[in-house]
């Protein structure tokens, strides 16, 4: 692997685009959502706004160590992701850290941040902050299942663990995206994906007003532009994991932006549409339905 | 006359019976007979439900007045039991508790004793507060403590606070020319 | 003379005590210096210049407001989030947590047991904080000026940047007393939390006189 400075500097300019794009997509979204309810919603340039005014905020409260690392290990877990998969298919430049068996580091990111927040999360010592936390880490053991399942029968399909190698087997014309060659992984991969980004209907981690907040109760001015920066991160690298996997992957920066802001709409839509569930029931409907496709999906492609 | 009216006069001499309405009489026995009044009226008589205790300050009588609301959900029928206690110069008058009979009793009955002093010894967490934290002057709702001085005394008033009659203000500030239009029907129309 | 200097209304879990530890030896603990910092808060520095001045147009953008309705003045706050008022349009959003809001809007009477609760939802506020007192009861008592429950003046307990009058005031009143409050945060003049904690003593002595069982800290970290 290249670990030139030259690679930092394209990563990095990289990792800018996207959490621009995220911040501005967050707008776009909550300016869709508001219309829906016959509003007109934030002014786009909203969430950067809050964010200077969260770091402009005094802070002189110490809950520990582990209340400091917390939203760096969740920042660690979006870059991480960022930074290990590749953004855009075939330009070298683009291609960021990606190397052979990039898509099992992957799994293992999305789960890194979490944990992290769990840490700082119960240092911080409120009760709401371990309730949340505890319905995160458990809701997403859930949906790691169908999730895990529908990367190991893509994975068998193609014959490999790169994301380089899975986008190129998508090139050449929407018939050869996963969603049509393995659209049992695709149905699994993408219900997983509704739980991942942690949008409405599996939103009760955050539950703003049952459990104040959830996790990030006590965190605070720079604390919470930390997490706010990364969930703006993640929430474009999720959409493009997604997008790598299952919708062929971007070959430009438009491509990319178009097909990013379509993945995200989905779990926005599927948000907008059904109400919160309680976390037994959604727990309950991960390992059901989604991991039966999962399941049948890695059937079909290993005797297929 | 609703069930258990009978009984009450008597067994327990019961007096000034005030029927209300079909459904809803009013009653009022002696303190000493009153907890084995309310007994007969929950066990034989089906008045199974506390709908509330309430207490009223007659302070020129010097009569502190109780009142048990009992519901009959059978008959449909109300009892509104008075009971008569002496009124005290200080609180502290003494009225035998009924939480044995309804459990939620002890939470009216600890409102009383916060609100007006009345004492209900037996009563299960009676000292506790109940909405006053640390409150430590005379029960608010007897009629001889002075909110408005005890407001003055203690929350900063802002100065320049004006009070009007509310009929002299409307004849000064709507008919200054002439103030008996405030009462012609004509000009006003809600005289 | 014991049992006098003994504060009445210490929580039992708050009471000094002597604890067993694993290794058998005998230690005292006292709650509220082991488990609450002591510490006295410390105002902070007012910058000047071109960068004060966009970050105070940045907290002005983006004023969030602690969800806690105090009094029955709170009920105008739900319609600014319906089609008709939309206040998200102004930055203004609801959080449900002090820790990450910077406005508290008092709305409406406030009973000394509900001061409590918002003094310590105040102090925990990170600065720079700003309170908005809704309604005739938080500027002299409105309608409840005689009640022995329920305080006159906001500005004696906590420091208030914007009042907004009426009883009560409609949503469009809350929104224009919220662009008050933009201007003057804009205008550099939004620190009113240097203000408490430089008269933090007066302000102690006055809540201290309403609230007999001050069984908390003296500033809630």
């Amino acid at each position: 692997m290249d670990y030139s400075i030259e690679k930092f500097l394209w990563a990095f300019l990289g990792l800018f685009i996207i959490l621009n794009w995220g911040m501005l997509m967050s707008a776009l979204m909550r300016r869709i959502g508001a219309k829906l309810a016959g509003r007109i919603g934030v002014p786009l340039y909203q969430p950067w706004v809050d964010l200077l005014k969260l770091m402009s905020l005094k802070t002189w409260l110490s809950h520990g160590v582990m209340y400091y690392i917390g939203p760096v290990f969740r920042l660690v877990g979006g870059v991480g992701m960022f930074l290990f998969m590749p953004v855009i298919f075939g330009i070298e430049i683009w291609s960021n850290y990606s190397f052979s068996g990039d898509l099992i580091l992957l799994l293992y990111f999305q789960s890194f941040g979490m944990l992290g927040m769990a840490m700082g999360a119960s240092e911080s010592g409120s009760p709401h902050a371990a309730i949340g936390i505890s319905r995160g880490l458990s809701q997403f053991a859930a949906v790691e299942v169908p999730m895990t399942l529908a990367v190991i029968a893509i994975a068998i399909q193609h014959q490999t663990f790169s994301f380089s190698e899975i986008m190129a087997a998508q090139q050449g014309g929407i018939m050869n995206w996963t969603l049509f060659t393995n659209p049992l992984a695709s149905i699994a991969g993408m219900l997983a994906m509704l739980g991942a980004m942690s949008h409405s209907p599996f939103n009760l981690v955050k539950a703003p007003n049952e459990i104040p907040i959830g996790p990030p109760t006590e965190y605070h001015s720079s604390f919470l532009s930390v997490l706010r920066t990364n969930s703006a991160i993640l929430h474009v690298v999720e959409a493009a994991l997604f997008m790598n996997l299952f919708f062929g992957g971007a070959d430009s920066w438009y491509m990319y932006i178009i097909k990013t802001f379509f993945v995200y709409f989905i779990s926005v839509f599927v948000g907008m549409v059904f109400p919160r569930f309680k976390i037994e029931d959604s727990i309950r409907w991960f390992l059901k339905w989604p991991t039966a496709i999962g399941i049948i999906a890695v059937i079909v492609a290993a005797y297929w | 006359m609703q069930k258990g009216i009978n009984n009450l006069i008597e067994k327990f001499g019961a007096s000034d019976l005030e029927e209300r309405r079909p459904g809803l009489s009013f009653i009022t026995v002696e303190n000493t007979k009153a907890v084995a009044a309310i007994t007969h009226l929950k066990d034989i008589d089906g008045y199974t439900v506390l709908s509330l205790i309430t207490a009223v300050d007659w302070i020129e009588d010097g009569i502190m007045q109780l009142t048990y609301l009992l519901n009959n959900p059978a008959e449909i029928a109300e009892i509104g039991l008075r009971v008569m206690l002496e009124r005290k110069k200080e609180a502290g008058e003494s009225m035998e508790t009924i939480h044995h009979l309804w459990p939620n009793a002890k939470k009216w009955q600890q409102e009383l004793k916060e609100m007006f002093g009345i004492n209900f010894p037996g009563s299960p967490n009676i000292n506790d507060d109940f909405i006053l934290e640390g409150w430590d002057a005379a029960p608010p709702n007897r009629r001889d403590f002075d909110t408005k001085k005890f407001a003055e005394e203690t929350f900063f008033p802002r100065p320049g606070r004006e009070t009007h009659d509310p009929a002299e203000h409307m004849k000064k500030n709507m008919y200054p020319k002439n103030p008996a239009d405030y009462t012609n029907k004509k000009y006003n129309p809600n005289r | 003379m014991e049992e006098d200097k003994k504060d009445k209304f210490l929580a039992p879990e708050n009471e000094i005590r002597q604890v067993t530890a694993p290794d058998g030896s005998i230690i005292e603990v006292n709650p509220l210096e082991d488990y609450f910092s002591q510490d006295r808060p410390k105002p902070y520095k007012v910058r000047k210049g071109p960068v004060e001045d966009f970050l105070n147009w940045a907290r002005a953008e983006s004023l969030w407001v602690l969800g806690f309705g105090t009094g029955c003045g709170s009920i105008e706050i739900p319609p600014l989030v319906t089609p008709r008022f939309d206040m998200y349009r102004f930055g203004i959003q609801m959080r449900a947590t002090p820790r990450q809001s910077n406005v508290f809007v008092i709305s409406g009477y406030l009973s000394v047991k509900t001061l409590k609760r918002a003094i310590r939802a105040y102090e925990q506020m990170p600065s720079p904080k700003y309170v908005v007192g809704l309604g005739s009861c938080t500027i002299n008592g409105g309608m409840y000026y005689d009640s022995y429950n329920t305080i006159n003046r906001l500005d004696h307990y906590l420091p208030v940047d914007a009042y907004i009058a009426g009883c009560m005031p409609r949503p469009e009143a809350l929104l224009a007393g919220f662009e008050g409050l933009k201007k003057l945060i804009k205008a550099g003049k939004g620190h009113k939390a240097n203000e408490y904690v430089e008269n933090l003593d007066w302000y102690k002595a006055n809540q201290k006189k309403i609230i007999k069982d001050w069984n908390m800290p003296d500033y809630n970290w």
